[in-house]
């Protein structure tokens, strides 16, 4: 048997199984996130949007849309990459992983990959529930695309990292919940950083959830609390961080080999 | 023929300082079935994992069919099959849909034939579309053998297969395993069940903490190290065995009713004409007499036990 440099045949049966994983619990998957949306739309959009101003002429309800969808990207993006290997650990059917002749990268892009498509998934669904309740605009389609896959694969990376270092299910759902979330909630996903007191704006800078966001919202009304090139350099900083610290696991088989 | 799998100073030291292999050498010739026998705690699976790539080597070097298992992975690892001890399944996946996983996962191409095959021979096509979650423990063992025949393996590691499956399994599996050495396959296993090994291996490896204590053909490890019993029913009860029979090596068993003589099968001499001779003389007689072989399991147990402790 002939043996290929490229394991295609792995990577997409990782792929195929771990989509099937996420086509499993759809309901969950899926619907949850939607609902979770629709309400923060209902309660922030309509109840308590309907009487702010607009922020740099976008409408509450709209200005909300990219902060929600990376949010949804950040938690579920985390979730999904970190379950995948994780629950492989958990069971012991890791040992089929690291006995198969596939390389780590080739892992990476298999769980990473499905991650991903889950999320950008999630996203787009995220976007269309948006576009019932608020009257949406993307400027610059394009750079939406990239920003908004970049940055789920820089944090399904990150959600790969977490579910190889995670030793139980509580740590699991630490980083997403008590750190994630709150960074998102600080990092200008419901407001503009420009309307916090200069002190506050300062320490806000400090949270590399803001550039995402900053960014990710340009992308939509041109509009943004820091320059976009900032925006995209961090991304890709965050993206060398994940992809060096997923080398270095494999590397050392850090908590994969004995 | 070169050996299809060649172990070479292969040590293993865990991060908590537990040395669990010790400067191992091995060679497993091609198309045999390899058992390797050892108390719990042996080194026997961290071998095994060694081999498959599941835990790093601190020192030393394996080859499978020529190739370097750290270096050149992907074409040692192709040839490979593993049936790990622990029952490690994905317990909502359906017996078909991981069977395809681990084919893909060794990089072949679907064959839904070959799967189907293996299914049926494993008594698992019935249940390809049941969740492994709602199978049996013996069940699941299947499944564990199905997922590492699913590439077609030329080495096929065993680790403790039929620990806690019934009868019926155990046979069946072990007419598997004699069909995969007639089609070339090289089977590797460990077993607690020694008389599994006795009936099933072509040769026997020993370790013990660590260190390989014996490697031998079957044959010639019972021939070499198996030990002969003669047993004597007694028409009078002994209370003590005379002084004029010191020269053999006797145990007086059952309150005096028996005696037992141990002697080397393989020997010359075995003593036993001149000990029944020296019996007629003194007037013991006996009522009966049977000879009985050691087991191998008797063999395992002498070797592991006057091994002398090792410090780790």
């Amino acid at each position: 048997m002939s043996v290929p440099i490229f394991n295609r045949h792995a990577v997409w049966a990782i792929y195929r199984f771990e989509m099937a994983r996420f086509m499993r619990t759809a309901v969950q998957s899926v619907l949850t996130p939607v609902i979770t949306t629709s309400l923060y739309f209902v309660v922030f959009g309509s109840a308590i949007g309907s009487r702010m101003n607009s922020i740099d002429g976008v409408s509450y309800g709209a200005f909300i849309v990219p902060g929600l969808i990376m949010l949804s990207l950040f938690t579920e993006g985390l979730s999904n990459a970190s379950f995948g290997i994780y629950v492989q650990k958990f069971t012991g059917t890791i040992y089929e992983l690291l006995s198969a002749p596939i390389s780590a990268w080739e892992m990476v892009l298999a769980f990473v990959g499905a991650a991903v498509t889950k999320s950008l998934v999630l996203g787009a669904l995220i976007l269309a529930t948006a576009a019932l309740f608020v009257p949406l605009q993307i400027l610059h389609p394009g750079w939406m695309a990239a920003i908004l896959t970049l940055t789920a694969i820089t944090f399904c990376l990150f959600g790969f990292i977490l579910g190889v270092w995670a030793k139980g299910w509580e740590q699991l759902s630490l980083i997403p919940f008590l750190i994630v979330t709150p960074l998102t909630f600080l990092g200008g996903a419901f407001y503009s950083i420009d309307m916090l007191p200069p002190a506050w704006r300062t320490v806000t800078l400090f949270n590399p959830i803001v550039y995402l966001i900053s960014g990710f919202r340009w992308s939509f009304y041109g509009t943004a609390d820091v320059a976009v090139g900032t925006s995209l350099a961090m991304i890709m900083v965050f993206l060398l961080i994940c992809l060096a610290g997923v080398g270095w696991i494999f590397k050392t088989g850090y908590r994969l080999k004995n | 023929m070169p050996p299809i799998i060649s172990i070479s100073q292969l040590t293993k030291t865990y991060a908590s300082g537990l040395i669990a292999l010790k400067a191992v050498d091995l060679d497993i010739n091609r198309g045999e079935i390899f058992a390797l026998l050892g108390p719990n705690g042996a080194g026997k699976t961290t071998l095994i994992n060694i081999v498959c790539g599941i835990v790093n080597a601190t020192t030393g070097k394996v080859l499978a069919d020529g190739h370097d298992v750290v270096r050149e992975y992907r074409a040692a690892r192709s040839k490979i099959g593993l049936v790990p001890q622990e029952l490690t399944t994905d317990a909502f996946e359906t017996v078909w849909a991981t069977v395809n996983l681990s084919r893909g996962l060794f990089g072949c191409a679907p064959n839904p034939d070959h799967l189907e095959k293996v299914l049926h021979d494993l008594s698992l096509w019935d249940k390809r579309h049941d969740k492994i979650m709602t199978l049996s423990g013996g069940m699941k063992r299947r499944v564990m053998i199905a997922k590492a025949l699913s590439h077609e393996p030329e080495i096929l590691f065993l680790d403790e297969p039929t620990a806690g499956v019934d009868v019926e399994l155990r046979r069946d599996m072990w007419a598997l395993v004699r069909g995969l050495r007639e089609k070339g396959v090289t089977i590797i296993l460990t077993t607690h069940y020694i008389e599994e090994a006795e009936d099933m291996a072509d040769r026997i490896g020993v370790i013990h903490k660590g260190e390989l204590i014996l490697v031998e053909d079957k044959s010639v490890l019972m021939k070499k190290l198996g030990k002969k019993l003669l047993t004597l029913q007694l028409q009078v009860p002994l209370a003590a065995i005379p002084p004029e029979l010191a020269e053999w090596p006797l145990a007086i068993k059952a309150h005096g009713h028996e005696l037992e003589y141990t002697f080397d099968a393989k020997a010359d001499h075995t003593g036993i004409a001149s000990l029944l001779r020296r019996l007629a003389d003194l007037g013991i007689a006996f009522t009966d007499l049977h000879t009985q072989q050691s087991s191998l399991e008797d063999i395992f147990v002498s070797l592991v036990s006057d091994k002398p402790e090792m410090r780790l």
